[in-house]
């Protein structure tokens, strides 16, 4: 079955997501740690944006602070309109480690949105049965985590984000622990997944390709504390395919990012 | 089958420990009241199980230490949990149960026999002393070991708090739970005999502190071997819970990982 053609089901609104001067210092026990300068940046509804920046730069606490996780010191993340003031419903999350419970199986995990929102379960389960088959997990759904490869655990935890049909997902370099071909394959298959849902998307990742090939906008990130040193669109048509990384424009937009990136990281780009 | 087999290597030691003991009684001809022989502590355990005499014992002991067993990792779970999820429980009760961790408990004996009486209820608290401790400690080591990143997980798909201790710090704790529990069967057991040892007019400890001052060492060997029994059966009952509840800590489901081999 293809990803797109199994989400036949009508999807509720996606929503805006913006961050206004958000800045966050954490307290550690030898002192303060600044993590996010301050950022600010809009996704509107159903667009999938980029976060990029080197990593411990501050990208999975941007995220953490959009999810309702960690309130910034400063400024505010709004969701919907609304100001983020917790964990929500209508957020999805995939994190950059699998993060399933080792005490239950694949269905159960990806239940567990459903569960802890008190949904309904039937057509939660059943929901979960269709994730479980698009992410190519079928016929693991009473597997347990330790019985699946790191890739597979990885799907599990992104069909978990979607059971809840969420207007936006944050996903935290969710492919990281992918090997280079499965993270290929799982960006086609993201793509393919959001265009039909139309999504709003918080993407964190440190791969430039990876960025510019799924997004409709990218933010570069600088070190620690995070700034936003650069705010682009991505004008590539879509939908996009392999054959979009061998667009001249691609390339041109990759290389941009990567000196920026360089730039911002303090490391010797060469001219 | 395997562990059948298994088994075989110890019981080997076992009987070949057991021999070197007849042989060397037999050939230095140890009088029995420094050693006795093979042969006259099975007769006394013989004498004490088929006409009855030691049954009583190892019921009052048994009894003693189920309640107490009970009653000291019950009161450890719940204070276990409460100290390691409330901020405030923990800074009022955590220092404090840490520093009665250090008293030897078995000091405190005396005391409880006073206050208790010279029945089993100052053996029952004696053993619930005594098998507190490992499982508090590991209650709280089990819930701190659970990993952040999967509790900032279930609360950002807005599970409760409530929901969370269920569904991922009571699972994660378990193999930590478990093994202070299994501590606590050896340790309770050594309450048991040590109340009993301080006065008792029945138990394993009564029966082999009479025994020891008659100089009947066959019975006092007898004896240990019943509380070594229990303590064995208690412990392997806490191995097998183990493997059923925390089986995704091992290679699969049913045991080590099979490989399925064809032709
Ligand atoms: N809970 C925390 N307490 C203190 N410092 C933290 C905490 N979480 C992250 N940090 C620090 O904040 C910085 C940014 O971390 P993070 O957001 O995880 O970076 P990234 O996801 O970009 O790699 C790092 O230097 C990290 O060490
Ligand atoms: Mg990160």
């Amino acid at each position: 079955m293809s990803l797109a053609a199994a989400v036949a089901t009508p999807l509720p609104a996606s929503a805006a997501v913006e961050f206004d001067a958000v800045r966050l210092t954490y307290r550690t026990a030898t002192g303060v740690l600044p993590a996010i300068e301050e950022v600010s940046l809009a996704a509107a509804p159903g667009s999938f944006v980029s976060i990029l920046g080197p990593s411990g730069c501050g990208k999975s606490t941007l995220l953490k602070i959009a999810a309702g996780l960690l309130p910034p010191s400063a400024g505010r993340v709004q969701l919907a309109g609304e100001v983020v003031r917790g964990p929500r419903r209508d957020v999805g999350i995939v994190f950059q480690q699998p993060t399933l419970l080792p005490w239950q199986t694949v269905l159960d995990n990806v239940l567990v949105p459903a569960r802890s929102q008190g949904l309904d379960m039937r057509a939660a389960r059943s929901r979960a049965m269709d994730l479980i088959a698009l992410v190519g997990l079928a016929g693991f759904e009473k597997a347990y985590p330790h019985e699946l490869s790191g890739g597979m655990q990885q799907r599990a935890g992104l069909a978990r984000a979607f059971v809840h049909e969420p207007a936006v997902l944050l996903m935290d370099e969710p492919f990281a622990a992918l090997d280079a071909l499965n993270r290929e394959r799982m960006a086609l298959e993201l793509l393919e997944f959001w265009s039909r849902s139309r999504r709003t998307v918080l993407f964190v990742t440190h791969g430039i390709q990876e960025a510019v090939f799924l997004s409709d906008r990218v933010v570069v990130l600088s070190n620690r504390p995070a700034r936003v040193v650069e705010d682009i669109a991505i004008p590539l048509p879509r939908p996009r395919t392999l054959d979009t990384m061998l667009m001249p424009d691609f390339t041109l937009l990759c290389d941009r990012l990567r000196r920026n990136l360089f730039a911002a990281s303090g490391a010797a780009g060469r001219a | 089958m395997r562990r059948l087999t298994d088994a075989l290597y110890p019981l080997t030691t076992l009987a070949v420990l057991l021999l070197a003991w007849e042989a060397s009684v037999r050939l230095f001809d140890v009088p029995n009241y420094i050693l006795p022989s093979l042969s006259q502590v099975g007769e006394a355990l013989w004498r004490g199980y088929v006409e009855g005499e030691y049954w009583r014992h190892l019921g009052f002991t048994l009894t003693a230490m189920l309640w107490g067993y009970a009653i000291g990792s019950g009161v450890a779970l719940v204070l276990g949990a409460l100290v390691a999820e409330i901020r405030l429980v923990e800074r009022f009760v955590f220092a404090f149960v840490v520093g009665l961790q250090s008293v030897p408990k078995v000091a405190l004996a005396p005391l409880v026999i006073v206050w208790f009486g010279f029945g089993i209820e100052s053996k029952v608290v004696l053993v619930a002393l005594i098998c507190f401790f490992p499982t508090f400690i590991n209650v709280i080591a089990g819930f701190r070991s659970v990993d952040p990143a999967v509790v900032d997980m279930m609360h950002a798909f807005g599970a409760s708090r409530r929901r969370i201790l269920w569904e991922v710090k009571l699972p994660g704790a378990a193999s930590s739970i478990i093994a202070g529990l299994q501590v606590g069967v050896v340790l309770g057991l050594i309450g048991a005999v040590v109340g009993e040892f301080i006065a008792s007019t029945r138990g394993l400890g009564h029966l082999i502190q009479n025994a020891a001052t008659n100089l009947d060492l066959g019975t006092v060997f007898g004896a240990i071997a019943s509380l070594a029994a229990i303590g064995i059966i208690g412990t392997q009952l806490l191995r097998a819970l183990q493997r059923r509840v925390v089986f995704w800590e091992r290679g699969g489901r049913g045991g080590a990982a099979s490989v399925v081999t064809e032709g």
